[in-house]
């Protein structure tokens, strides 16, 4: 029995053929594909067989407690769990209100606690912990559920932002005497203390950062002269120079009555330096901002402080949004430095793990556990700050 | 802010109301308060200093400095002024700053034309390492680098080898150094020549393409003078005048050669690395911007893939680059400071040990944020004026 069988026509789609266009176009790339192809899986089967088999993870899930929060009391760590439940409940609540851009990052720092819960479960803190996380987790996603369905105020959702970060410090520190003790900011370590280095250093930044980058436009010399050698003395030294300012040099400055604690000094450190790179990204929004808009302010009748306020900060601040993001993402690898003046932030706390003799020499798996939760940390806020550029429609209008 | 055009007559408007008076007062206001501020510190600062029975001054810059430094590009003893264990300091930070740059340089170009490859491997692995890279902290990365690598090579006896010249173990890396003999004056003089060959050939070249004339390839003839100069010169000094020093194991640590420390070498690798994947996407972002018309176009002219690159791409991409490679330079040179946690003594360790023992933190730190910010502000000077040139190019 015969048939006529056409011969099928080449293949120009489908997986070979794209290994074709892709890896083995010619000679050269052919040679390059295998090389590297070797190279790699070498590298991954040492990688892969050293954290499967030799790695000692047991150091890291022993002491997890310590990389989270540090020294902070054990009996107090609600108190942490709570000011994660404020955040994640306006989170919930901005998503619902302000759409798209908000929803990416409730989605994100939902993944994150998600994340969090999970490594408690394979350390010796208990479920409880693991519980609280999940709860915040999905904490978000009910509350913005709600949100979505009642109409929150614009305003009251601003004003309970604004209040958080001074109710959440109030909360974490306490004052003696009352049903919340009081917890030095010494005693803050771990991821909490790095990640509060950086939202405090951001936040008071700020209102700084649009002072200098307003004072730099101004037409008046003094002032413009003051704020542009501020911002580029600042960005001309290195962050470690101005924590060390900051550690042994501020204190001379302060009357001999005010003492404040490292961790308060390193966060005055941080914030001072990252004002002047705040103050470099609003400026790029103030120049975004069409004279017209001024020229239109002025013919309106409205004052200096007044086009300012109204008219030119709105739109440049909106627009610096994104940068921002990108800022304390940089920031928050930063504050690492904050463990060469003795601090107990994530990365001074794995110092200190090391230093425990029945950690001694487990320097690869702390190093890459530290590692592994910042790079987690901003590789997820900087896909967010990816879609919120987006949203926002940054450079498209 | 903006002046309001007066109509009315001069001293018609009340002081108060007169912007040019509110400027004035404005800044005088200003003026005064950051003045009172300074005073209140520095009021304070004499008083705390007081306090503490310590002084103010660069006095002491000229005293024994009494500690050692591990690393001196310089001599350097003990008994040496503290005014010279900082240039040390400041040696070190430029020393490694400056290899640091030029083999990032190199890294991130490959790295950010890896990531437009059309090869996808390649392509994805350039863009895992540029995440990785970017996403951790710089600081851990000297960590793993120090204490997990180069502090967990083999012991002296069973050092890494690499042929029979370049040797990793405990106590660093140890490679041929490269020796000047007495007839390297003669090879010099050769490789002068031949430069001056190259730039007079250039100009020929320049000056007969806008006449309009052919150039012949004057230019690619300089550089064949350039390099049959330096053969020839190599032979006649004798084949002798540079002599590479080869690193030999003595019975308890390597003589000769060129020996780099473990710290040295985690902080070199540590800023390569980490400032590459910047430069990378630097380049990437340069190369991209240009629009594809430029390529087609070249494509259409039958350039081939090189000639495009070199010829059409590379000239305009490098506009786009050179502004923001030279903020990624100067972050490299302060990141350099991250030294002092692995114990490299740069600039920021020594002027550190310094404070420590003098007991006068403010003038050192005074001068450690001065000198950062000359490095800087040379660094932007030298990078502007190549700025310029590449943008010259523009027509």
């Amino acid at each position: 029995m015969t048939s006529e069988t056409l011969r099928p026509p080449n293949v120009s789609v489908g997986p070979i053929a794209w290994l074709r266009a892709n890896l083995f176009s010619g000679p050269i790339n052919s040679l390059v594909t295998i090389l590297i192809g070797a190279a790699l899986g070498w590298i991954l089967l040492q990688i892969g067989t050293w954290a499967l088999t030799e790695a000692r993870w047991s150091v890291v899930s022993n002491n997890l407690r310590l990389f989270l929060v540090g020294q902070y009391p054990g009996d107090q760590v609600w108190r942490i769990w709570l000011s994660m439940a404020i955040l994640s409940v306006l989170a919930g609540v901005s998503a619902g209100v302000y759409g798209q851009a908000a929803r990416t990052m409730a989605a994100t720092l939902s993944a994150i606690q998600l994340m969090i819960g999970v490594l408690i479960l394979v350390s010796p803190i208990g479920i409880v912990g693991v519980l609280a996380y999940i709860a915040n987790a999905a904490a978000v996603w009910v509350v913005f559920a709600l949100a979505v369905r009642i109409t929150v105020p614009r305003r009251v959702l601003l004003y309970a932002w604004m209040a958080s970060l001074p109710i959440t410090f109030l909360l974490l520190s306490g004052f003696e005497g009352t049903p919340l003790p009081s917890v030095s900011t010494n005693v803050w370590g771990g991821l909490l203390l790095t990640v509060l280095l950086a939202v405090v250093g951001i936040i008071l930044a700020f209102p700084l950062g649009v002072v200098l980058a307003l004072g730099r436009r101004s037409e008046l010399p003094v002032v413009r002269i003051l704020s542009t050698g501020y911002i580029e003395l600042i960005r001309g030294v290195p962050l470690v120079t101005i924590l060390f300012m900051a550690d042994i040099i501020l204190p001379l400055f302060l009357p001999g009555e005010w003492r404040l604690d490292r961790v308060a000094r390193a966060m005055g450190g941080i914030t001072l330096f990252s004002a002047a790179y705040v103050a470099e990204n609003v400026r790029g929004g103030l120049q975004a901002i069409p004279t017209g808009q001024i020229e239109a302010a002025n013919a309106l009748g409205l004052g200096g402080v007044q086009t300012n306020l109204f008219i030119v900060l709105p739109q440049a601040l909106r627009a610096v949004i994104p940068a921002n993001v990108g800022l304390f993402i940089s920031l928050l690898k930063d504050t690492t430095l904050v463990t060469i003046i003795g601090l107990l932030d994530l990365l001074g706390i794995g110092r200190a793990v090391l230093a425990q003799s029945d950690s001694f020499g487990a320097n690869l798996e702390i190093y890459a556990f530290i590692a592994g939760v910042f790079f987690v940390l901003s590789y997820a806020m900087s896909q967010a700050s990816y879609r919120l550029e987006r949203a926002l429609g940054v450079g498209t209008r | 802010m903006t002046p309001v055009p007066s109509t009315k007559k001069a001293g018609a408007v009340p002081l108060w109301r007169d912007v040019r008076a509110l400027r004035i007062f404005g800044q005088i206001a200003v003026v005064v308060v950051v003045g009172l501020i300074v005073a209140w510190l520095v009021n304070n600062l004499t008083s705390a200093l007081s306090q503490r029975g310590l002084g103010f001054g660069f006095g002491f810059l000229g005293r024994t400095a009494g500690f050692e430094i591990s690393e001196t590009p310089i001599p350097y003893t003990a008994t040496d002024t503290y005014g010279h264990a900082f240039i040390v300091g400041l040696l070190n930070t430029l020393f490694v700053s400056f290899i640091g740059i030029i083999l990032s340089t190199i890294l991130g170009v490959v790295v950010g034309i890896a990531r437009l490859s059309n090869n996808w491997l390649l392509k994805q692995v350039a863009s895992g390492y540029v995440e990785i890279i970017r996403n951790t902290p710089l600081l851990v990365q000297l960590f793993i680098l120090y204490f997990a690598v180069f502090l967990q090579l083999p012991a002296i006896i069973d050092s890494l080898a690499i042929g029979d010249s370049v040797f990793l173990n405990q106590r660093g890396v140890f490679l041929p150094g490269p020796q000047l003999t007495s007839t390297f004056g003669i090879l010099l003089g050769f490789l002068v020549a031949g430069v001056v060959l190259v730039i007079v050939a250039g100009r020929v070249a320049s000056r007969l393409e806008d006449a309009g004339k052919p150039s012949h390839r004057l230019r690619t003839l300089g550089v064949i003078g350039l390099v049959l100069l330096g053969v020839v010169g190599w032979f006649v000094a004798g084949g002798q005048a540079v002599t590479f020093d080869l690193p030999v194991i003595d019975r308890f640590n390597f003589a000769g050669g060129l020996a780099l420390s473990p710290e040295f070498s985690s902080l070199l690798v540590g800023l390569v690395l980490y400032t590459a994947a910047f430069i990378g996407e630097v380049v990437r972002g340069g190369i991209q911007a240009i629009r594809r018309g430029q390529l087609e176009a070249a494509r259409a002219l039958g350039l081939s893939e090189g000639q495009t690159l070199q010829l059409v791409i590379f000239p305009q991409a490098l506009r786009i680059i050179v502004p923001p490679l030279t903020s990624q330079y100067l972050n490299l040179a302060k990141n350099s400071s991250l030294a002092i946690a692995i114990g490299y003594p740069d600039l920021f360790k020594v002027g550190q040990t310094m404070a420590n023992q003098t007991g006068q933190p403010v003038p050192v730190i005074i001068l450690i944020m001065s000198t950062y910010l000359a490095i800087s502000l040379v660094t932007s000077l030298f990078m502007n004026i190549y700025n310029r040139r590449v943008q010259v190019l523009e027509r």
